[in-house]
């Protein structure tokens, strides 16, 4: 006789913590072949303003590390996941639909990412920062600094896991707290990402992940007066245009949707794309 | 007669050869315009100086038609090093005309020559310079190799550095490839029309750069217009909150230089002398029609009185008067409306409970002017502290521990400038790292360089201006362009709202920050 399994509870992930909805509401998550697979939180407009209250709390932490330390705790997240590989291979095939041949080379491929970005994370202010030699007894320079929250609606098609981490991982180099709308049909490698980053080094409130419908939640991050930035890289079958127009309320940096199997390629540019340039005018003339 | 009282020295306004009448600068030569057309005076004695032309939408059209047919056929084939060439050019024929440019600007704008001649048109022909090395350049801007000019770029100005701002926004557009439309404000039209002859001195390519006059109504038919690939603005936060909604959606890639209230930071240690004319320079230059202006000064509790005395000592000695004499500090105010807008946050301020001091001193009849302010007295939350005055006026506030002076300086949805006065260098970096500011200066303020990247947190609006940042505001990566504008479907341009009800593209319109 074959052992009862014990099916996970799908919970969201906010200030390090695991939460169900308040709003009690939960969405069925099925596989490909339309069988249910489990009930994952439907996040609500409250959900959403607590994990920006946890992303805004956690930043000037997060920000004020060392990238050295930041490009560390990173690297561990990669580490991590490469140890639980089987079950995101599993989650993605029962889910998605795919072979085991490509669930492996997607989860590799997620864990690849993580590694390349967290390399960044002590790099990209060399590279995207300057010192300017104006004309006169100043010592000038630029840096860029985090932008500070920024709300990200995660690829929605499959390829759930490498979507999500090549949209997140890239606004944790600089420093930038996240808040995460999951993919709504493939959720289930965005939900374990939370319990293996709820294990890693990274503090509570930098990222914030949830599940439900985007469509549902975006529009009140994107209005959201401490939200700094939007990516609606994954947003495309949203009106994004509407959400771009409710983003300028508060003259929030945004990213447009893309869409294909390149959507969140590996760029400096997303780095760069939420960071903020500091230019420091030092006088070296007071003698 | 005092030590105060200077004989007048008036610089001679003979060296003008001005036209009664200017049209619109479209594909390189000067046409009529379609719309009514404006009288832009002197704001020092409310003389008009000429009748301006102004751009109703059909000439919007002609001037973005004439942009687009000079990119595809000329200015986007050219080698990097011809551009740069007519951008040498062009700074060479600025400073030619230093003087002539120095006196028409003073005089449309109505700040003091000292300024124009020593600031305004020397950065001028600075930016030409600097940006023309960059044209053959552009594989080392930090796009990787070959990267791609926009196509046409719109670009709106404000009327409080008329010139210098058209610097900004042409030098780096050309020197990228792409070609210019670009609005000058409606009260300060005069410098970019002689800058327009300027062009046509250093025969640049018909069309590659268009120049309109007008309000904003014409700024936004520019912005909005579907043939358009860039739009940079720098004008107050509530139009450019409109510009980036009315923009949403379209592909073009925006850059935006907003308001600002600028904290100020003055530290107990801090070179006394130093910091009272830094502080001085902050609020008081250009009349304090400044986005980064320092109008809000946090001075540490301890020598909050000493700070105040010396600079009120120093305000009696600032001559306020005649734009266009040698001596003047403070010239007049740029128009009605912000004199209007100056004076009603003033009576705010005294409303509110802070104390109003000015010097005494006598202003013209004629003109918009208002004396240098102080308001002393003031807490965080009074209006004083939190809306961008754009005017002669300072507010003082005080701070005990440097976590405070960090926090006070943040608390503001605006984040362009701020400036640090200490003697101790580890405590300027350490403060210069936790101020949310796109600018700081340290034991200086208010300086301005070609090779500097210059632009706002939050929101002050986002791109920089200045630097090898700023030339990126005009290019995309050589591979990314092709897709990035291949995901915005064709109807999102018509989803996107038009912009409501048209506002003037100037500094100061940001009623909704108040």
């Amino acid at each position: 006789m074959s052992r009862l399994t014990i099916p996970k509870t799908y919970k969201l992930y906010i200030g390090g913590k695991f939460p169900r909805s308040e709003s009690g509401r939960v969405y069925e998550v099925a596989t490909r072949g339309g069988d249910f697979l489990a009930n994952a939180a439907k996040a609500s407009r409250k959900d959403a303003r607590d994990a920006v209250v946890a992303a805004r709390s956690a930043v000037s932490g997060w920000a004020g590390t060392s990238g050295y330390n930041r490009g560390q705790v990173l690297y561990r997240i990669a580490e991590l996941l490469e140890g639980r590989s089987a079950q995101f291979v599993a989650e993605i095939m029962r889910v998605e639909g795919a072979s085991e041949s490509a669930a492996v080379a997607q989860v590799d491929k997620a864990i690849d990412r993580w590694v390349w970005y967290a390399g960044w994370s002590d790099k990209y202010a060399q590279v995207t920062g300057s010192s300017n030699p104006v004309a006169g007894p100043y010592f000038n320079l630029s840096v860029p600094e985090p932008t500070g929250v920024v709300a990200i609606v995660a690829p929605q098609g499959e390829g759930s896991l490498l979507g999500f981490v090549g949209a997140v991982a890239p606004a944790l180099v600089a420093g930038n707290t996240v808040i995460v709308l999951a993919s709504e049909r493939y959720p289930l490698s965005a939900i374990s990402l939370s319990e293996v980053l709820a294990t890693s080094d990274v503090p509570g409130g930098v990222v914030n992940i949830l599940t439900g419908s985007p469509a549902e939640i975006t529009p009140w991050l994107a209005s959201h007066a401490d939200v700094n930035a939007l990516d609606l890289v994954g947003a495309g079958a949203l009106e994004w245009v509407d959400l771009q127009i409710a983003a300028a309320e508060t003259l929030k940096r945004v990213l447009p949707p893309e869409e294909g199997p390149d959507a969140a390629a590996p760029s400096l540019d997303r780095i760069a794309a939420f960071t903020e340039t500091k230019t420091v005018w030092h006088t070296k003339g007071l003698l | 007669m005092t030590f105060l009282n200077y004989a007048p020295a008036p610089e001679s306004t003979a060296i003008l050869d001005l036209r009664p009448s200017y049209g619109l600068f479209i594909d390189g030569a000067f046409v009529d315009g379609h719309g009514a057309p404006l009288t832009t005076i002197s704001p020092a004695t409310e003389k008009p100086i000429a009748e301006i032309a102004t751009a109703d939408a059909h000439d919007v059209d002609l001037a973005v038609a004439a942009a687009r047919r000079a990119y595809d056929t000329t200015w986007s084939r050219m080698s990097g090093a011809d551009r740069g060439k007519y951008l040498f050019r062009i700074a060479r024929l600025v400073q030619e005309r230093a003087r002539e440019l120095a006196v028409a600007e003073s005089l449309d704008n109505g700040k003091p020559i000292k300024e124009t001649r020593d600031v305004d048109v020397p950065l001028v022909a600075a930016w030409f310079f600097y940006y023309a090395g960059w044209a053959d350049k552009l594989d080392y801007a930090g796009l990787g190799p070959s990267p791609r000019s926009l196509g046409v770029a719109a670009q709106v100005i404000p009327w409080n550095f008329p010139l210098l701002m058209l610097a900004w926004k042409i030098a780096p557009a050309l020197a990228a490839g792409n070609t210019v439309v670009l609005k000058s404000a409606e009260s300060t039209p005069l410098t970019a029309l002689l800058f327009a002859e300027i062009l046509q001195q250093a025969e640049l390519p018909d069309g590659v750069v268009n120049i309109l006059s007008g309000a904003g109504d014409t700024g936004s038919l520019l912005v909005n217009h579907d043939d358009v690939d860039k739009v940079a603005f720098t004008g107050s936060t509530k139009v450019g909150r409109e510009i980036a909604r009315s923009t949403a959606g379209t592909g073009k890639k925006l850059t935006l230089e907003l308001g600002g209230k600028g904290a100020n930071i003055v530290f107990d240690d801090a070179p006394i002398d130093q910091a009272i004319e830094g502080i001085v320079t902050g609020i008081f230059f250009n009349q304090g029609q400044v986005c980064c202006a320092g109008s809000r000064l946090l001075v540490q509790e301890n020598v909050h009185d000493e700070v105040v005395e010396r600079l009120k000592e120093r305000l009696r000695t600032l001559r306020v008067g005649d734009p266009l004499d040698k001596n003047t500090d403070v010239g007049a105010i740029n128009s009605a409306a912000q004199l209007k807008r100056i004076t009603e946050l003033s009576a705010v301020g005294e409303d509110e409970g802070a104390d109003r001091w000015s010097p005494e001193c006598a202003l013209p009849d004629a003109g918009f002017w208002f004396a240098p302010t102080i308001f002393t007295n003031v807490s965080t939350s009074h209006r004083i502290a939190r809306d961008e005055i754009f005017g002669p006026v300072l507010s003082v506030l005080t701070f005990r521990t440097p976590d405070e002076a960090i926090t006070k300086a943040n608390n503001s949805p605006y984040g362009l400038s701020a400036g640090i006065w200490t003697d101790k260098g580890s405590r300027i970096l350490a403060v210069a790292d936790k101020l949310r500011a796109g600018v700081v200066w340290a034991n200086t303020f208010n300086r301005f360089d070609p090779a500097s990247p210059f632009g706002g947190y939050k929101e002050s609006g986002y791109g920089r201006e200045g630097g090898r940042h700023g030339l990126a505001a005009y290019l995309a990566p050589s591979r990314a362009d092709a897709t990035v504008r291949s995901t915005v479907p064709a109807v999102a341009r018509t989803q996107a709202e038009p912009m409501a009800a048209p506002e003037p593209v100037v500094e100061t319109t940001n009623e909704d920050t108040k």
